[in-house]
Order: C-alpha cells, then sequence, then structure tokens
C-alpha cells in the first residue's frame, strides 16, 4: 500500500485470564486499514471479530486485557493510552456503529440532545452550533424532519430509523475511522442493504475509513475493498475482496465461500466445513483449522502457520509455504 | 397526562376506601365500644341509648358510610383513654412524627444514593466491600437493638445526646417544630439515625444493583464508544435510568418509615403517632388505632401518587404522545 495506514495492527493478542488458565481471544493478528477503504471482517461466532474492534476501540471489558502487539491510528501508538487520551480517541477519531439499535441509545434523552452531547464533547463549537450540526447530520443520515425529529426520543423511531441516528452519532465529530460491529444483524432483512450502503456512502463522504464485522459475505461481496477472514482468534485469510472471493486461498476461506448459494448456480448440492470451530480452551496445535481440513498433512498438526503472501492477500496456510504462488 | 391523574387520584380514592374499611372494621367489631364506654355499672335503658346515639342499631353499610363522611371531615371520634377528640390528640403528636420521618428519608437518601453510586462503580474497592459489609448490619440488626445500642454509646457513656423526648420545641400555630431549638436538633439526631438505618442500607444495596445492571446496557458502552466523560456515562447516563426503580422502593420506604417509626418512636419516648398508636394498643383505645391506621394508609396512597407521576416527569417512555412515532 503506497498511502500510510490509517489503522496499523500488529500482532494483536487478547486475553482473559480465567480460573482454568487464560483463554486467548485474539491471537497474534495484524493487519490495517487504508484511509477511507472498507475492511471487511468475517468469521464464524466466536471467531474473535468483536473482540478485534474492541480492543481498537480500547473497550475490552475486564478481565480481558491486551496482552500483547501494538494498535496505531494515524501513526500514533494508542493501545498503551492512558483511559483519558483514549477517551479522547473514542468518538473523535474512531467512531462505532453497535448491533442492535433498539439499545445502543439512552431511553431518557432526546436523540438531539445524543448528538450534540457527543459534538460539544470533541468540538470546539457552541451549543446552537452543535444543534446545527446535529441537525444536519440527521438530515445525512436520512431522517425526515430533522429539525422536528431532534427533539424525539428513541422510542419514538422504527429500527432502522434508530440505526440511522447511531450512525449520525458515530459521525459526529467525523473521525476518520468507523468501526461498525454487525450493524445490520438485528434489523428487518427488507431494510438491511439500505444501512449498509448508507454507511458506505457516508464514510466515503467524511473520509472515513470503515471495519465492518458482518456475518455476510454478500454484504462483504458489494461493501469491502479488502476482506479479512477470521478463525478461533487468528486472521486465516485477508486479501482484495474479488480474490478472496473469487479465488479464495485458504481451505477455510475457500468452504465458506462454498457454502454461499451463488446466483445462477445450479447445482443444489452446497458445501459444507464439517464439525465446528473448537472452543477458545481446546484450540488445536499446529493450524487451529486442521481438525475440520480436508487438505491437512503433517505439518499442520505440528507448527502454526504464519500468514504468508500470496498474489495479494496474506494467507495462514502451510499450502503456500514452499511455492510463492501457491500450489493449488 | 391529565387522564393518567385522574385515573391514578381514583385508584388512590379506592385504596382509601378500602383501607377505611379495615379501620371501619377494626372499629366496630373488635370489642363492644358501648361496653367500654359504660364502664362497670349500667342498665339495660342505658345500654339501648347509647348504642342508639351512636347509631350502631342501624345497617353495616350506613354506619360505614357515616364513619367515611366524618373520616374525610377529620373527625375520629373519643379517645377511650384521654376523652378527647381522636383529631386533636393526632394533630397534635402529627408534627413530631413528621419531623422525624422526614429527617431520617434525608438522611437515607442524600447518605444511601451516593453510597449505592459509589459502590456501584468502584466496585473492587476495599471502601465499597466495607459499605456492604457494615449495611449487613444494618439490614439485619432490628430497629430497637440499634436505637438502645446508640442510647448505650451516645447517651449514657459518652452522654453527649439525649436519650428520650424531643427537646424545647418551638410552636407555629398548632404544628410545633423542633428544628429551631439546639436541644430539638440534639434530640433528633438518635432516633433519626436510628430510623433511617435501615432504609438507608436498603436504598444504597437498591442503587448499586441498578448501578451494576445499566453499566452492562449497550447504551452506556455506546456512551463510552463515543468517548463521553467518565462523569456524564456515569451520572448522566447512568444514575438518571437507576432512578425509575430508585424512585419506587424510596417512595414504600418513605412510608415505611412512617410506619416504623411506631418502635423507634416507643425506644426514644418520642411524642409522636407511633408513640401514641402503641399507647392505645396497650388500652384497646380502638378509635385511635382506627385513625391511626387511616392516615398511614393515607400516607401511603398519597407517596405512590407522587411516585407514579415522578415516573412521568422521569421516562419519557411513559408519556402518551404517540403522534410522533412513525416507521422506516
Ligand atoms: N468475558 C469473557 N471471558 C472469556 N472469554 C470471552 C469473554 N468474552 C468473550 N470471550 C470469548 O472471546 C471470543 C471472541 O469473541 P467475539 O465476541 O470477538 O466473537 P465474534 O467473532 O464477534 O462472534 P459473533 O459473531 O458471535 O459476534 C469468543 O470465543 C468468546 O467466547
Ligand atoms: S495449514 Fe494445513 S490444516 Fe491449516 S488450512 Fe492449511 S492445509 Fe489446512
Ligand atoms: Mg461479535
Amino acid at each position: 500500500m503506497a498511502e500510510a495506514p490509517i489503522l496499523e495492527v500488529k500482532n494483536l493478542r487478547v486475553e482473559f485470564p480465567t480460573r482454568r488458565g487464560t483463554l486467548v481471544a485474539v491471537d497474534d493478528i495484524s493487519f490495517s486499514i487504508a484511509p477511507g477503504e472498507v475492511l471487511g471482517v468475517v468469521g464464524e461466532s466466536g471467531a474473535g471479530k468483536s473482540m478485534t474492534g474492541a480492543a481498537v476501540i480500547g473497550l475490552i471489558e475486564p478481565p480481558g486485557r491486551i496482552a500483547g502487539g501494538s494498535i496505531s491510528l494515524a501513526g500514533r501508538r494508542i493501545d498503551d493510552l492512558p483511559y483519558e487520551e483514549m477517551r479522547k480517541v473514542r468518538g473523535r477519531e474512531i467512531g462505532a456503529i453497535f448491533q442492535d439499535p433498539l439499545t445502543s441509545l439512552n431511553p431518557l434523552y432526546t436523540i438531539g440532545r445524543q448528538i450534540t452531547e457527543t459534538i460539544l464533547t470533541h468540538l470546539p463549537v457552541s451549543p446552537a452550533e452543535a444543534q446545527q450540526r446535529a441537525i444536519g447530520l440527521l438530515r445525512e443520515v436520512g431522517i425526515p424532519a430533522a429539525e422536528k425529529r431532534i427533539d424525539h426520543y428513541p422510542h419514538q423511531f422504527s429500527g432502522g430509523m434508530r440505526q440511522r441516528v447511531v450512525i449520525a452519532l458515530a459521525l459526529a465529530a467525523n473521525p476518520k475511522l468507523i468501526i461498525a460491529d454487525e450493524p445490520t444483524t438485528a434489523l428487518d432483512v427488507s431494510i438491511q442493504a439500505q444501512i449498509i450502503a448508507l454507511i458506505k456512502k457516508l464514510c466515503c463522504e467524511h473520509g472515513a475509513a470503515v471495519m465492518l464485522v458482518t456475518h455476510d459475505m454478500g454484504v462483504i461481496a458489494e461493501t469491502a475493498d479488502r476482506v479479512a477472514v477470521m478463525y478461533a482468534g487468528r486472521i486465516a485469510e485477508i486479501g482484495p475482496v474479488r480474490d478472496v472471493i473469487k479465488a479464495a486461498r485458504h481451505p477455510y476461506t475457500d468452504g465458506l465461500m462454498a457454502s454461499i448459494p451463488k446466483v445462477g448456480r445450479t447445482d443444489a448440492r452446497l458445501a459444507q466445513i464439517d464439525g465446528a470451530m473448537p472452543r477458545l480452551n481446546a484450540i488445536p496445535r499446529g493450524c487451529a483449522f486442521n481438525p475440520r481440513c480436508t487438505k491437512a498433512f503433517d505439518r499442520c498438526r505440528a507448527e502454526r502457520p504464519e500468514p504468508m503472501r500470496v498474489g495479494n492477500s496474506d494467507v495462514a496456510c502451510w499450502l503456500y509455504d514452499a511455492g510463492q504462488g501457491g500450489t493449488r | 397526562m391529565i387522564a393518567f391523574v385522574v385515573q391514578r387520584l381514583l385508584q388512590s380514592v379506592l385504596v382509601m376506601l378500602a383501607v377505611a374499611f379495615i379501620s371501619f372494621a377494626l372499629f366496630r367489631y373488635i370489642g363492644d365500644p358501648v361496653l367500654i364506654m359504660l364502664g362497670q355499672d349500667f342498665t339495660r335503658e342505658q345500654y339501648e341509648m347509647l348504642v342508639r346515639d351512636l347509631g350502631l342499631d342501624q345497617p353495616f353499610y350506613v354506619q360505614f358510610a357515616k364513619f367515611v363522611v366524618s373520616a374525610v371531615q377529620g373527625e375520629f371520634g373519643i379517645s377511650y383513654r384521654l376523652a378527647r377528640p381522636v383529631a386533636q390528640l393526632i394533630a397534635e403528636r402529627l408534627p413530631a412524627t413528621l419531623e422525624l420521618s422526614m429527617m431520617a428519608a434525608l438522611l437515607a437518601l442524600t447518605i444511601g444514593v451516593p453510597m449505592g453510586v459509589y459502590t456501584g462503580l468502584r466496585r473492587d474497592s476495599w471502601l465499597s466491600r466495607f459499605f456492604l459489609t457494615i449495611s449487613l448490619v444494618g439490614v439485619s440488626l432490628p430497629t430497637f437493638l440499634i436505637g438502645i445500642l446508640l442510647i448505650l454509646v451516645f447517651a449514657v457513656q459518652l452522654g453527649v445526646l439525649p436519650s428520650f423526648g424531643r427537646g424545647d420545641v418551638v410552636k407555629f400555630g398548632s404544628w410545633s417544630t423542633g428544628f429551631l431549638t439546639t436541644s430539638g436538633l440534639k434530640a433528633l439526631v438518635l432516633p433519626a439515625v436510628t430510623l433511617c438505618l435501615f432504609q438507608l442500607t436498603l436504598i444504597m444495596r437498591l442503587v448499586r444493583s441498578e448501578m451494576l445492571e445499566v453499566l452492562r446496557t449497550d447504551y452506556i458502552k455506546f456512551a463510552r464508544a463515543r468517548g463521553l466523560q467518565n462523569r456524564a456515562v456515569n451520572f448522566g447516563h447512568a444514575l438518571k435510568n437507576t432512578l425509575v426503580p430508585v424512585i419506587t422502593i424510596t417512595g414504600l420506604q418513605i412510608g415505611g418509615i412512617i410506619a416504623f417509626a411506631i418502635v423507634t418512636e416507643t425506644v426514644f419516648q418520642w411524642p409522636g403517632m407511633g408513640l401514641l398508636f402503641i399507647q392505645s394498643v396497650n388500652n384497646a383505645d380502638v378509635p385511635v388505632m382506627a385513625a391511626y391506621l387511616l392516615l398511614v394508609g393515607f400516607f401511603f396512597v398519597v407517596i405512590n401518587l407522587v411516585v407514579d407521576l415522578l415516573y412521568y416527569v422521569v421516562d419519557p417512555r411513559l408519556r402518551i404522545d404517540r403522534g410522533a412515532a412513525s416507521g422506516h
């Protein structure tokens, strides 16, 4: 990448100390996001997607903690900032969109108050200017009659409208990076596409990069520039969307892609990956995927594969070790 | 809003009628008031005349209606024991009880809420643990024991505070207050502390558990993700959301304080309604008992009404304002 990345995560490790030893929820992952880029993050439930997002925004709940690696935002290290410094980064430089708009907003305050409070926390503007800006944001996210609606309470909005308000809140102080953790999972199917399109459009207009966590490969295909596939706390494969979707290299990604019904494909048989992702306290030695991998060989059971460059992607699989460019 | 108030008022009237009925039944059917009034020697004619005079020969619903009508006018009959109008007796004792109860409620709130917030926010600090431990003592020791212990330490051993009575009072019309003299204030300390302890610990534990609950919600996490200052998150967003349950319980507790005052007033010989009530029970002074019951019932109803109205102020979801809600 020519441009300096807005977000650079190196060897990040997130641990949960428990009575029966330490659980590693995110295990030595590295990735970066370029300014304005949309990085999709996919993976089964429990793969560590949300935990990665929480680590970036500095809100991992104790006893969980970042046990290693570094996170840099626009070249500045943020994972070791004191609480108050990191607070100023949250909302101002990194915005967040949560999964469930019905519970993301405080029911006791008007949406206007919640937006202006965010603006006033981060930007040197007067309350009147903040109010104007809030109305502008509500218009941008497509809330009709914004001047009037700004004085309404969250319960007076539908789920889709509330998620628009949440998006306005995430953008309130013009952050450079938005972390959207399954922003449409809780919404009605009929409006999911609208909301995703809105996030993409607004982040593009505001010049914000996006880390978009989702289960929906269709959304990734349409929205993301690059995609990271997570498995058991590790990144199995990361690369440009086109490459990963059309020519998945990691056997796990391959299985994921094959399990998505494709338009125009007539064969009814969907490939399924046998078995389930291991629990955090039972991750196998070597490649975490080896018990489920049809291509596993001896080395996979002994040594853990580090990400290897294959084309424009990084793939953590021993199949790509010797011959650059792949043996497939 | 008006419909809501009217509905609540009607409910209150119904509750008061139920209380009045119990109170009336007590009045009418515990012992024979005629026998009590006539004393040892009387003729059959005297007995029947008094029955007629008192209206006790009339059907029960007529008697109940009369009872209610006179109760509304503040007429509760004549005390058997003191041969004075009950209304007068109560009016003399009311200020003492109300001052004591209000002082105790004030203490319970102004100390209990901050302690609850503190123990909720600083879950693991030693001070929180200390508060929680002593609060166990507060809920488990009976009021009279705490009162006696306090008397032992502060009145008997140290001799700094009086152990009984109200001290000097100043009269304002029919109201007598102990707030304006040093001896009055001193006399208030021990009973007020004794009376508030139970409520204080209850409020503290309630606020704490509500805080813990609210701090786990998405909107609090989202408020942090927006980079709001801790103060704004903890007090602006979290504390306000704990208010509804806290108002409920506190309301009930204030009623409870007035009722509990019986014990405290007895221990400290506080010249209030509670003491009057205990003396009446000992002497089967039914009119006083009935009036006391009605009055305490009335306080509960009024407090409940205030609590309901406060909900309305705190929680916008209860305000009927459906016109503004709309679809996606
Ligand atoms: N408090 C905790 N203690 C121990 N382990 C935890 C705790 N919180 C989360 N985890 C573990 O961390 C792992 C990563 O969780 P994470 O929420 O990041 O998954 P995810 O990929 O976002 O899944 P989903 O798609 O379900 O949201 C999970 O395996 C989970 O069990
Ligand atoms: S490293 Fe081995 S087990 Fe792991 S995905 Fe590659 S081939 Fe399969
Ligand atoms: Mg998640």
